[in-house]
């Protein structure tokens, strides 16, 4: 793991160390079986044809947990996700599998996020930022906000 | 949907549902993720943590214990919503997940044995692009079991209404 950061080690319009994800076919399998959300949206074309989608489609679910681990990540052991909120705005379509490990060639996603406050609240030394993915093209699918309480030095 | 009706459906909730917080589905949940920190996989690391032992990513409740088997989702809407929704036209087969907001204030802890009970926060009717559709705020509050709220969250799902 990272080393720990600490309150006084961040600043207002500081970035957070991105995270790279790409969604593949298999992940959102895996994803279904490991959050229980078996909606055919995200593993069956005729399906997701059938309610208008098209296609399927990246879960809402699985991308929220992706920012939150952008957060868990940066704040490390000692840092606690007090607040976290994040809108679904615009569909992900996952990457095909071109071997059993390897999905085909396409799109990267990025997990991202800005410092936009730092504060003392009831003695806790918090951290509010803004956080987003990207998609391929650079565009924001997934927009979202989080609180975080940091170790301070003291 | 009359305004009327909406107000009455507002505060409706689901009973209280149990989750089983197991270590293996911890670990799953987090490779689903493709999340690799040792708080919510390694017992070693995790002892020596602020938390004293494994907990779960931030967003993750466990397994209901009483859920039908084969049932698609994990989400459930509280049972009066759906006479109402189904007759002006919404299918919820078609819902689409809008967003979430979490607050957390105690860490979930592998062994943990959550209750959650669910009730709707806000429901609105908006006419876009794609027709009539439907914002519905479910609010679902968790406490563990030494009664302690560990955690609540608010799910925003859209509604597509298939009649005019």
């Amino acid at each position: 793991m990272a080393k720990q950061l600490f309150w006084e080690d961040v600043a207002e319009g500081a970035e957070i160390t991105p995270l790279s994800k790409i969604a593949t076919s298999q992940m959102l399998v895996r994803w279904a079986g490991g959050s229980g959300d078996f909606n055919p949206l995200h593993y069956d074309k005729v399906f997701a044809e059938g309610v208008g989608v098209g296609q399927p489609i990246v879960h809402g679910a699985l991308k929220r947990q992706w920012l939150v681990q952008l957060m868990t990540d940066w704040i490390g052991d000692r840092g606690w996700l007090k607040r976290f909120s994040c809108q679904y705005r615009a569909m992900d379509i996952p990457r095909a599998m071109r071997t059993m490990v390897d999905p085909v060639d396409g799109e990267t996603w990025w997990c991202k996020g800005k410092v936009t406050k730092k504060f003392v609240d009831e003695g806790e030394h918090c951290v509010d930022c803004d956080i987003w993915i990207e998609n391929g093209k650079g565009e924001v699918t997934t927009p979202g906000k989080a609180t975080v309480v940091l170790p301070a030095r003291g | 949907m009359q305004p009327e009706e909406i107000a009455q459906l507002i505060g409706k909730s689901t009973g209280v549902r149990m989750f089983e917080v197991e270590k293996g589905a911890i670990r799953r949940f987090a490779d689903a993720v493709g999340d690799p920190n040792p708080l919510f996989r390694d017992e070693e690391h995790a002892r020596g943590s602020p938390y004293g032992g494994i907990i779960a990513p931030p967003g993750f409740f466990g397994w209901p214990l009483r859920q039908q088997m084969g049932s698609p989702l994990v989400v459930e809407f509280p049972m009066e919503l759906m006479g109402p929704l189904s007759q002006s036209g919404y299918a919820v087969a078609t819902a689409l997940d809008g967003g979430m907001e979490y607050d957390f204030f105690q860490p979930v802890r592998a062994g943990d044995t959550l209750a959650a009970s669910t009730v709707v926060k806000d429901l609105r009717e908006r006419t876009g692009k794609m027709g009539k559709m439907a914002f519905i705020v479910l609010e679902t509050t968790y406490l563990n079991q030494h009664g302690t709220l560990v955690a609540r969250a608010r799910a925003t799902t859209i509604l597509r209404s298939f009649s005019m």
